[in-house]
Protein backbone atom coordinates (compact mmCIF):
# COMPACT_ATOMS: atom_id res chain seq x y z
CA UNK A 1 0.00 0.00 0.00
CA UNK A 2 1.40 3.41 -0.86
CA UNK A 3 2.04 5.95 1.86
CA UNK A 4 -0.72 8.17 0.50
CA UNK A 5 -3.39 5.46 0.76
CA UNK A 6 -2.15 4.48 4.24
CA UNK A 7 -2.49 8.07 5.46
CA UNK A 8 -5.92 8.39 3.84
CA UNK A 9 -7.14 5.31 5.75
CA UNK A 10 -5.47 6.42 8.97
CA UNK A 11 -7.55 9.58 8.75
CA UNK A 12 -10.70 7.49 8.30
CA UNK A 13 -9.90 5.19 11.23
CA UNK A 14 -9.06 8.09 13.57
CA UNK A 15 -12.26 10.01 12.84
CA UNK A 16 -14.53 6.95 13.37
CA UNK A 17 -15.26 7.56 17.09
CA UNK A 18 -16.18 11.18 16.36
CA UNK A 19 -18.76 10.00 13.82
CA UNK A 20 -20.94 8.39 16.50
CA UNK A 21 -22.87 11.63 17.17
CA UNK A 22 -22.74 12.64 13.49
CA UNK A 23 -25.02 9.80 12.36
CA UNK A 24 -28.00 10.61 14.65
CA UNK A 25 -27.48 14.34 14.02
CA UNK A 26 -27.70 13.80 10.26
CA UNK A 27 -30.80 11.65 10.69
CA UNK A 28 -32.40 14.33 12.91
CA UNK A 29 -31.58 17.00 10.32
CA UNK A 30 -33.20 15.03 7.50
CA UNK A 31 -36.29 14.24 9.58
CA UNK A 32 -36.68 17.83 10.83
CA UNK A 33 -36.38 19.14 7.29
CA UNK A 34 -39.31 16.96 6.25
CA UNK A 35 -41.32 18.05 9.31
CA UNK A 36 -40.67 21.71 8.48
CA UNK A 37 -42.06 21.09 5.01
CA UNK A 38 -39.00 21.06 2.76
CA UNK A 39 -38.61 18.71 -0.20
CA UNK A 40 -36.13 15.82 -0.04
CA UNK A 41 -33.99 17.46 -2.69
CA UNK A 42 -33.82 20.79 -0.83
CA UNK A 43 -32.79 19.09 2.42
CA UNK A 44 -30.16 16.99 0.69
CA UNK A 45 -28.84 20.11 -1.08
CA UNK A 46 -28.19 21.78 2.29
CA UNK A 47 -26.06 18.78 3.29
CA UNK A 48 -24.24 18.73 -0.04
CA UNK A 49 -23.80 22.48 -0.60
CA UNK A 50 -23.79 24.13 2.86
CA UNK A 51 -22.35 21.04 4.61
CA UNK A 52 -22.39 22.19 8.24
CA UNK A 53 -24.85 20.49 10.59
CA UNK A 54 -25.73 23.24 13.07
CA UNK A 55 -25.89 25.87 10.35
CA UNK A 56 -28.17 23.70 8.20
CA UNK A 57 -30.68 23.40 11.04
CA UNK A 58 -30.62 27.18 11.52
CA UNK A 59 -31.06 27.62 7.79
CA UNK A 60 -34.08 25.28 7.57
CA UNK A 61 -35.68 26.62 10.74
CA UNK A 62 -35.41 30.30 9.77
CA UNK A 63 -36.39 29.78 6.15
CA UNK A 64 -39.48 27.79 7.14
CA UNK A 65 -40.51 30.43 9.71
CA UNK A 66 -40.68 33.04 6.97
CA UNK A 67 -37.41 34.87 7.57
CA UNK A 68 -36.01 36.71 4.56
CA UNK A 69 -33.15 35.15 2.58
CA UNK A 70 -30.79 37.85 3.83
CA UNK A 71 -31.51 37.05 7.49
CA UNK A 72 -31.33 33.30 6.84
CA UNK A 73 -28.02 33.58 5.02
CA UNK A 74 -26.50 35.94 7.61
CA UNK A 75 -27.58 33.75 10.54
CA UNK A 76 -26.18 30.65 8.82
CA UNK A 77 -22.93 32.53 8.21
CA UNK A 78 -22.68 33.54 11.89
CA UNK A 79 -23.07 29.91 12.98
CA UNK A 80 -20.34 28.85 10.53
CA UNK A 81 -17.94 31.67 11.37
CA UNK A 82 -16.12 29.46 13.88
CA UNK A 83 -14.61 27.61 10.91
CA UNK A 84 -12.43 30.67 10.42
CA UNK A 85 -10.35 29.40 13.33
CA UNK A 86 -9.78 26.03 11.68
CA UNK A 87 -8.65 27.49 8.37
CA UNK A 88 -6.29 29.90 10.10
CA UNK A 89 -4.90 27.12 12.25
CA UNK A 90 -4.19 24.89 9.21
CA UNK A 91 -2.89 27.58 6.86
CA UNK A 92 0.71 27.09 7.99
CA UNK A 93 0.59 23.28 7.52
CA UNK A 94 -1.01 23.38 4.08
CA UNK A 95 0.57 26.47 2.53
CA UNK A 96 2.57 24.53 -0.09
CA UNK A 97 -0.43 22.74 -1.59
CA UNK A 98 -1.90 23.54 -4.99
CA UNK A 99 -5.07 25.62 -5.34
CA UNK A 100 -7.11 22.51 -6.20
CA UNK A 101 -6.07 20.77 -2.99
CA UNK A 102 -6.88 23.86 -0.93
CA UNK A 103 -10.34 24.10 -2.51
CA UNK A 104 -11.04 20.40 -1.84
CA UNK A 105 -9.72 20.40 1.72
CA UNK A 106 -11.55 23.66 2.58
CA UNK A 107 -14.82 22.09 1.48
CA UNK A 108 -14.17 18.96 3.56
CA UNK A 109 -12.98 20.79 6.69
CA UNK A 110 -15.37 20.27 9.63
CA UNK A 111 -15.25 20.41 13.45
CA UNK A 112 -14.43 16.71 13.65
CA UNK A 113 -11.91 16.56 10.76
CA UNK A 114 -10.19 19.57 12.30
CA UNK A 115 -10.03 17.93 15.71
CA UNK A 116 -8.29 14.75 14.54
CA UNK A 117 -6.11 16.34 11.84
CA UNK A 118 -4.84 19.04 14.18
CA UNK A 119 -3.44 16.37 16.52
CA UNK A 120 -1.86 14.51 13.60
CA UNK A 121 -0.40 17.65 11.98
CA UNK A 122 1.21 18.81 15.23
CA UNK A 123 3.05 15.49 15.51
CA UNK A 124 3.96 15.22 11.81
CA UNK A 125 4.82 18.78 10.78
CA UNK A 126 7.47 17.68 8.31
CA UNK A 127 5.55 14.95 6.52
CA UNK A 128 4.90 16.24 2.98
CA UNK A 129 1.95 13.88 2.52
CA UNK A 130 0.08 14.81 5.72
CA UNK A 131 -2.78 16.38 3.77
CA UNK A 132 -3.88 12.86 2.77
CA UNK A 133 -4.77 12.37 6.43
CA UNK A 134 -7.13 15.38 6.33
CA UNK A 135 -8.49 14.15 2.99
CA UNK A 136 -9.33 10.75 4.52
CA UNK A 137 -10.93 12.07 7.71
CA UNK A 138 -12.74 14.93 5.94
CA UNK A 139 -14.02 12.79 3.09
CA UNK A 140 -15.28 10.01 5.34
CA UNK A 141 -17.22 12.41 7.56
CA UNK A 142 -18.68 14.01 4.43
CA UNK A 143 -19.79 10.59 3.12
CA UNK A 144 -21.38 9.55 6.43
CA UNK A 145 -23.13 12.95 6.72
CA UNK A 146 -24.70 12.62 3.26
CA UNK A 147 -25.88 9.05 3.97
CA UNK A 148 -27.28 9.99 7.42
CA UNK A 149 -29.18 12.93 5.92
CA UNK A 150 -30.75 10.61 3.34
CA UNK A 151 -31.79 8.14 6.06
CA UNK A 152 -33.32 11.04 8.02
CA UNK A 153 -35.22 12.29 4.96
CA UNK A 154 -36.61 8.78 4.49
CA UNK A 155 -37.50 8.36 8.20
CA UNK A 156 -38.96 11.87 8.42
CA UNK A 157 -41.59 10.98 5.87
CA UNK A 158 -42.81 8.03 8.01
CA UNK A 159 -42.42 9.36 11.58
CA UNK A 160 -45.67 10.86 12.98
CA UNK A 161 -45.79 14.57 13.96
CA UNK A 162 -47.01 13.68 17.43
CA UNK A 163 -43.52 12.63 18.53
CA UNK A 164 -42.52 16.30 18.66
CA UNK A 165 -39.42 15.85 16.56
CA UNK A 166 -38.92 19.62 16.28
CA UNK A 167 -37.98 19.60 19.97
CA UNK A 168 -34.76 17.83 18.91
CA UNK A 169 -33.59 21.18 17.45
CA UNK A 170 -33.00 22.94 20.81
CA UNK A 171 -31.98 19.60 22.30
CA UNK A 172 -29.24 19.07 19.72
CA UNK A 173 -27.83 22.54 20.38
CA UNK A 174 -27.88 21.95 24.15
CA UNK A 175 -25.84 18.81 23.48
CA UNK A 176 -23.35 20.78 21.37
CA UNK A 177 -22.92 23.30 24.22
CA UNK A 178 -22.53 20.98 27.22
CA UNK A 179 -18.73 21.25 27.38
CA UNK A 180 -19.05 25.06 27.73
CA UNK A 181 -21.25 24.76 30.82
CA UNK A 182 -18.12 24.08 32.88
CA UNK A 183 -16.71 27.59 32.37
CA UNK A 184 -18.30 30.48 34.22
CA UNK A 185 -17.58 33.13 31.55
CA UNK A 186 -19.22 30.93 28.92
CA UNK A 187 -22.23 30.33 31.18
CA UNK A 188 -22.66 34.10 31.51
CA UNK A 189 -22.58 34.53 27.72
CA UNK A 190 -25.00 31.62 27.27
CA UNK A 191 -27.52 33.16 29.70
CA UNK A 192 -27.22 36.63 28.16
CA UNK A 193 -27.70 35.30 24.62
CA UNK A 194 -30.61 33.08 25.67
CA UNK A 195 -32.43 35.87 27.53
CA UNK A 196 -31.89 38.29 24.65
CA UNK A 197 -33.29 35.81 22.14
CA UNK A 198 -36.54 35.64 24.15
CA UNK A 199 -36.74 39.43 24.63
CA UNK A 200 -35.93 40.06 20.95
CA UNK A 201 -37.95 37.15 19.57
CA UNK A 202 -40.49 39.46 17.96
CA UNK A 203 -37.86 41.78 16.51
CA UNK A 204 -38.48 42.44 12.81
CA UNK A 205 -37.34 40.03 10.10
CA UNK A 206 -36.60 37.16 12.53
CA UNK A 207 -33.36 38.92 13.36
CA UNK A 208 -33.32 37.62 16.94
CA UNK A 209 -30.53 35.08 16.33
CA UNK A 210 -28.17 37.62 14.78
CA UNK A 211 -28.99 40.37 17.31
CA UNK A 212 -28.57 38.08 20.33
CA UNK A 213 -25.35 36.63 18.91
CA UNK A 214 -23.72 39.98 18.23
CA UNK A 215 -24.71 41.60 21.51
CA UNK A 216 -23.44 38.60 23.51
CA UNK A 217 -20.22 38.45 21.47
CA UNK A 218 -19.69 42.14 22.30
CA UNK A 219 -20.13 41.31 25.98
CA UNK A 220 -17.62 38.45 25.55
CA UNK A 221 -15.16 40.90 24.00
CA UNK A 222 -15.60 43.29 26.92
CA UNK A 223 -14.97 40.41 29.30
CA UNK A 224 -11.76 39.48 27.46
CA UNK A 225 -10.53 43.07 27.53
CA UNK A 226 -11.46 43.48 31.20
CA UNK A 227 -9.70 40.22 32.17
CA UNK A 228 -6.59 41.27 30.31
CA UNK A 229 -6.57 44.65 32.05
CA UNK A 230 -6.93 42.96 35.42
CA UNK A 231 -4.00 40.62 34.79
CA UNK A 232 -1.61 43.45 34.07
CA UNK B 1 -35.60 31.67 -3.69
CA UNK B 2 -34.53 28.83 -1.42
CA UNK B 3 -32.00 27.61 -3.99
CA UNK B 4 -30.27 30.99 -4.10
CA UNK B 5 -30.14 30.98 -0.30
CA UNK B 6 -28.70 27.44 -0.16
CA UNK B 7 -26.03 28.22 -2.77
CA UNK B 8 -25.04 31.55 -1.21
CA UNK B 9 -24.85 30.00 2.29
CA UNK B 10 -22.76 27.16 0.86
CA UNK B 11 -20.39 29.53 -0.92
CA UNK B 12 -19.99 31.68 2.22
CA UNK B 13 -19.26 28.64 4.37
CA UNK B 14 -16.71 27.44 1.84
CA UNK B 15 -15.08 30.88 1.53
CA UNK B 16 -14.81 31.22 5.33
CA UNK B 17 -12.66 28.11 5.33
CA UNK B 18 -10.88 28.60 2.01
CA UNK B 19 -9.85 32.24 2.52
CA UNK B 20 -8.65 31.68 6.08
CA UNK B 21 -6.77 28.56 5.01
CA UNK B 22 -5.13 30.22 2.02
CA UNK B 23 -4.48 33.79 3.04
CA UNK B 24 -4.46 34.15 6.82
CA UNK B 25 -1.24 34.06 8.73
CA UNK B 26 -1.73 32.87 12.31
CA UNK B 27 1.28 34.80 13.58
CA UNK B 28 -0.17 38.08 12.27
CA UNK B 29 -3.67 37.48 13.56
CA UNK B 30 -4.85 39.54 16.52
CA UNK B 31 -5.02 37.12 19.49
CA UNK B 32 -8.19 38.88 20.60
CA UNK B 33 -9.95 37.83 17.38
CA UNK B 34 -8.91 34.24 18.02
CA UNK B 35 -10.23 34.43 21.57
CA UNK B 36 -13.54 35.97 20.57
CA UNK B 37 -14.15 33.21 17.98
CA UNK B 38 -14.06 30.58 20.75
CA UNK B 39 -17.16 32.30 22.17
CA UNK B 40 -19.18 31.91 18.95
CA UNK B 41 -20.99 28.71 20.02
CA UNK B 42 -21.86 30.16 23.45
CA UNK B 43 -23.18 33.34 21.85
CA UNK B 44 -25.09 31.78 18.93
CA UNK B 45 -26.53 28.45 20.10
CA UNK B 46 -28.56 29.80 23.07
CA UNK B 47 -30.48 32.02 20.64
CA UNK B 48 -31.67 28.79 19.00
CA UNK B 49 -32.12 26.83 22.24
CA UNK B 50 -34.14 29.27 24.37
CA UNK B 51 -36.89 30.16 21.85
CA UNK B 52 -37.04 26.47 20.80
CA UNK B 53 -37.96 25.59 24.38
CA UNK B 54 -39.84 28.63 25.68
CA UNK B 55 -41.78 29.93 22.67
CA UNK B 56 -44.82 27.93 21.57
CA UNK B 57 -46.05 27.39 18.01
CA UNK B 58 -48.16 30.59 18.21
CA UNK B 59 -45.09 32.66 19.01
CA UNK B 60 -46.06 33.23 22.67
CA UNK B 61 -43.90 32.76 25.74
CA UNK B 62 -44.87 29.47 27.41
CA UNK B 63 -43.47 29.07 30.93
CA UNK B 64 -46.34 27.12 32.54
CA UNK B 65 -46.97 23.39 31.97
CA UNK B 66 -44.21 23.32 29.38
CA UNK B 67 -42.75 19.78 29.27
CA UNK B 68 -39.76 21.00 27.25
CA UNK B 69 -38.38 23.00 30.20
CA UNK B 70 -38.06 20.04 32.56
CA UNK B 71 -36.87 17.71 29.77
CA UNK B 72 -34.18 20.23 28.78
CA UNK B 73 -32.95 20.66 32.37
CA UNK B 74 -32.66 16.87 32.71
CA UNK B 75 -30.82 16.68 29.36
CA UNK B 76 -28.46 19.46 30.42
CA UNK B 77 -27.57 17.79 33.72
CA UNK B 78 -26.89 14.47 31.97
CA UNK B 79 -24.90 16.30 29.29
CA UNK B 80 -22.69 18.26 31.66
CA UNK B 81 -21.79 15.13 33.62
CA UNK B 82 -21.48 12.64 30.75
CA UNK B 83 -20.06 15.07 28.15
CA UNK B 84 -21.76 12.80 25.64
CA UNK B 85 -23.74 14.37 22.80
CA UNK B 86 -25.95 11.38 22.01
CA UNK B 87 -26.67 10.65 25.69
CA UNK B 88 -27.79 14.28 26.08
CA UNK B 89 -30.15 14.20 23.10
CA UNK B 90 -31.62 10.78 23.92
CA UNK B 91 -32.15 11.63 27.60
CA UNK B 92 -33.92 14.87 26.71
CA UNK B 93 -36.13 13.17 24.14
CA UNK B 94 -36.94 10.27 26.49
CA UNK B 95 -37.81 12.71 29.31
CA UNK B 96 -39.98 14.74 26.92
CA UNK B 97 -41.89 11.68 25.70
CA UNK B 98 -42.22 10.42 29.27
CA UNK B 99 -43.82 13.71 30.36
CA UNK B 100 -46.20 14.13 27.39
CA UNK B 101 -47.32 10.51 27.04
CA UNK B 102 -47.59 9.48 30.69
Amino acid sequence: MSKKIKLFFKGIVDILPLLIPVVPFGIILGAIGIELGFSSLEIFATSFIIFGGASQIVFLQLFSSGASSLITITSTFVVNSRHLLYGVSFSEYLKNLSLGWKVLLSYLLTDQAYAVSNIYFEKNKNNDLKHYYLLGSGFFLWLIWQISTLIGIFLGSIVPDKLGLSYTIPLTFIALLVSYFRKIDHIIIILISGSLSIILYNAPLKSYIILSSFISLSVALMMIVYKKGKNK
Amino acid sequence: MIWYAIVISGVLNFLTKFLSLSYFDTSKMNPRVKQILTYVPSAVFPAIIFPGILIDTNGDLDLVNNPKILASIIALIVGVFSRNIIATILTGLAAYWFIIFI
